[in-house]
């Protein structure tokens, strides 16, 4: 069968089962777009490559799925660049493919020319310039194998104009066929290591369990679930890895570092054992290195072996996927006599401020494990910090505007369980991530590694168009959603309902706050204004609901007016109070032992 | 005191990566944006045209060895990486040099080029152009010895290695990082 080198690579993607593609048409990929009138993939056009971007890593964070965005040449590929070093950064696999000008006209600064696979080197897994159109159904293979396996991340496949236009004979590879005789990715730990792991985490003492997002990547979730209750061991979840352990279980300390909580915070600096599963010992997470954690052997759990040893030495460094990995973890334990726990499992039932707040009561189930007595006063000292520096605020002083973690908590309580929160960065992010509680993995989408701003607006329409049938929320600044908010418009015309709830402060929060601590209240280029632009105006303008919320006792009938909304997005202004910093933090360059924690508990503090 | 290039700071990488285009940016690409540096590089096919390999000889100051052959591994056209220590591999590097040598002074030069086994590969009035191939070490003695001349051009091609050969009947204890190469045509 011949086909264009187009019709090949939509048919290409047809047989690697996508479902939906987001992008916008262009010169250069204009053969491409033929096609995909009479393909079963849907496409959503965005209004900014940048938007298809973020689109597809939403949709590939909720679904487990590659995501793909497809756009032209030059303009159109640089704009997507920013979603591709975001899905570096993250480990979210994507495949993007952008058009190129005419082989005979590459190097020749030909309009909309741009060397798309010299700017995407460093920031994408593997990318492909196609020079033939008989290698388009094999690269187009190899891509989605090399985004999807290993430590998964984006790659880019490079079509020229005339590569798309031209014929080919129409084959499909088999797995045998794919020419890459230098990808090899390791999944299985050493059982050698995985012992000597089991060794340690038996004798240990003060251990954490260092849960991060490859926790989720490898779908590993349950596995770490029942690691945590058979060995008792409490287990932090980054920024990366919300979700993948439920925030109502009792052994669940929450998110460690920068503006982590105290505990998860100092359990890590105390711990004589730290047990890394899918996490890289971000600067976000360690503070300053050399003072982080000080008294702790670390086993490290990767399957990419070039994170172990480079921030942290690991005691043990385990190459693998973490699913794999704690499998033959838990047999290791077997083998050493660890006890099976009683199946009735702890969680699920604390309400959710206990979670936050209260002091975790330890399960029957969770103390009758083996290592109970030696990790009962570890767990009596976390215990007691949780009582002592729960996460606080001031719900009575609303003269600045609505507290933050106010609209948080009630936002919150008022949706289901299992709603996705996408959020952008600064203080919202933050006061998301420390506010909601995430029972249920793949239900926080936002951006960690690159800390890209406007992640949210375009993260929840592609989380929503991967999980029509939750309720998806994205938390945003109002510095954020400036940045891309047009896609809105995309939403609307799509009808795909998502909800935006901008806490709106008027100011980039957290430079702002920076300015406040660091720079001696000096505010530089940080005020934003609260009516300027008018965002119910504007929300209206593209189609959504726009909601303003002032006053406290508006925030939750505008949240059940919004959940009530199914037909289109609905954007909510709530003005939030400027004043309100995120805390705890961990200032850049100190030690985690350097904790600031909320002014009213600061007696509290040794 | 060892000679530039051949102290403990520095280690030879032999790095056999797919024969596409690009490939020699993606490496220098990794080596930058991770802040390693790199001393020497020599690029070429090896005898089967899938491959080419890349011998560099990279500073450890910067990173830690792993580091650096665990990102490089990273990197999809990267197939095989080995680490050449000095003692047990075969270094050789070439050496171009244009010297001056006036006629009085001309058979003196000719003589230490005699002594290195080097050759003289073009004439001029009053200079020489002579080539020599040898171990690093070699050609920095060399290269000192005709500075005294006046070295008008120089130009060396920064090393390439291959493992010493194994006496013994185990043929596999080369230091290989990484994964074993793919069996290569006999040449």
């Amino acid at each position: 069968m011949e086909l264009t080198g187009a019709q090949a690579l939509i048919k290409s993607l047809e047989m690697q089962q996508v479902e939906v593609m987001f992008g916008l048409p262009g010169g250069a990929i204009l053969p491409v777009y033929d096609p995909i009138i009479d393909s079963s993939i849907r496409h959503i056009l965005v209004r900014h490559e940048q938007g298809a971007g973020h689109m597809a890593e939403g949709y590939a964070q909720v679904t487990g799925r590659p995501g793909v965005a497809i756009v032209t040449s030059g303009p159109g590929a640089t704009n997507i660049v920013t979603p591709l070093a975001d899905a570096y950064m993250d480990s979210i696999p994507l495949v993007v493919v952008t058009g190129q000008v005419a082989t005979s006209s590459i190097g020749s600064d030909a309009f909309q020319e741009s060397d798309i696979t010299g700017i995407t080197m460093g920031i994408t897994k593997h990318n492909w310039l196609i020079t033939d159109a008989g290698d388009i159904p094999r690269v187009v293979a190899e891509a989605f194998h090399v985004a999807t396996t290993g430590r998964p991340g984006p790659v880019l496949i490079d079509v020229p104009k005339d590569v798309a236009q031209s014929a080919m004979e129409w084959y499909w590879p088999q797995p045998s066929d794919l020419d890459l005789p230098g990808y090899r990715p390791v999944t299985e730990g050493d059982p050698a290591l995985i012992r000597q792991a089991a060794e340690l985490i038996l004798a240990a003492e003060r251990p954490v369990l260092y849960a991060g997002g490859g926790i989720l990547k490898a779908r590993a979730s349950e596995g770490l679930r029942e690691l945590a209750e058979r060995t008792g061991i409490p287990v932090v979840t980054t920024l990366m890895a919300r979700g993948s352990f439920p925030d109502s279980h009792p052994l669940c300390l929450g998110m460690p570092g920068m503006h982590g909580n105290y505990t998860a915070v100092t359990a890590m600096q105390r711990s004589d054992l730290l047990i890394a599963l899918g996490s890289r010992f971000d600067d976000r997470v360690t503070g300053r290195v050399d003072a982080f954690a000080p008294e702790a052997k670390v086993v490290h759990v990767d399957i990419d072996p070039a994170e172990h040893h480079k921030v942290r030495r690991a005691d043990v460094a385990i190459a693998g996927d973490c699913r794999s990995v704690i499998d033959d973890l838990l047999g290791a334990l077997d083998a050493l006599g660890l006890p099976h726990a009683d199946t009735t499992r702890g969680g699920r039932g604390g309400s959710p401020s206990d979670a936050v707040e209260g002091a975790p009561a330890v399960a029957g189930s969770v103390a009758d494990s083996l290592p109970r007595h030696r990790l009962s006063p570890w767990r009596a000292t976390l215990s007691d910090w949780q009582t002592r520096f729960p996460l606080v605020y001031d719900p009575a002083d609303t003269s600045g505007g609505l507290k933050p973690q106010m609209v948080l908590e009630t936002l919150r309580d008022a949706t289901p369980d299992d709603t996705i929160v996408a959020s952008g960065v600064g203080q919202h992010q933050m006061f998301a991530s420390q506010w909601w509680q995430f029972d249920y993995p793949y239900t926080w989408v936002n951006s960690g590694g690159l800390g890209t701003m406007g992640f949210a607006v375009p993260a929840a329409i592609g989380a929503k168009v991967g999980r029509p049938d939750r309720t998806v929320w994205a938390v945003d600044g109002d510095g954020c959603f400036q940045m891309t908010a047009q896609e809105l418009v995309t939403a609307s015309a799509e009808r795909i309902p998502v909800k935006i709830a901008i806490l709106n402060n008027a100011y980039l929060g957290m430079v702002r706050q920076w300015q406040e601590m660091f720079y001696g209240e000096r505010y530089s280029e940080v005020y934003l204004s609260p009516d300027l632009p008018d965002y119910v105006g504007w929300a209206e303008a593209m189609g959504c609901v726009g909601i303003r919320v002032e006053s406290p006792d508006e925030v939750a009938p505008a949240i059940d007016k919004a959940n009530a909304v199914d037909d289109r997005p609905v954007v909510i202004d709530f003005r939030t109070d400027a004043a309100e910093k995120v805390f705890p933090m961990v200032a850049a360059g100190s030690s985690n032992d350097q904790i600031v924690v909320d002014p009213s508990q600061a007696k509290e503090i040794r | 005191m060892p000679a530039y290039g051949t102290d403990k700071r520095h280690h030879t990488l032999t790095v056999l990566v797919e024969n596409k285009a690009g490939v020699l940016a993606r490496v220098a690409s990794l080596f930058s944006r991770r802040g390693y540096n790199i001393f020497s590089l020599a690029v070429a096919p090896t005898n089967d045209e899938r491959f080419s390999r890349i011998t560099i000889v990279v500073d450890v100051e910067s990173a830690p060895l792993d580091q650096i052959v665990k990102q490089l591994d990273k990197l999809i056209p990267v197939v095989s990486i080995t680490e050449l220590p000095p003692s047990s591999s075969r270094e050789r590097e070439l050496l171009l040099a244009t010297v001056r040598a006036t006629p009085e002074l001309r058979g003196q030069v000719i003589q230490l080029v005699g002594v290195f086994e080097g050759k003289i590969i073009d004439v001029g009035l009053d200079c020489l152009t002579v080539m020599l191939a040898g171990a690093p070490t070699k050609l920095d003695d060399f290269e000192d010895l005709i500075r005294g001349y006046g070295i008008i051009e120089l130009q060396r091609t920064g090393r390439v290695a291959l493992p010493m050969l194994d006496r013994s009947a185990d043929r596999t204890s080369a230091n290989v990082l990484g994964f074993a190469p793919p069996t290569e045509k006999a040449g």
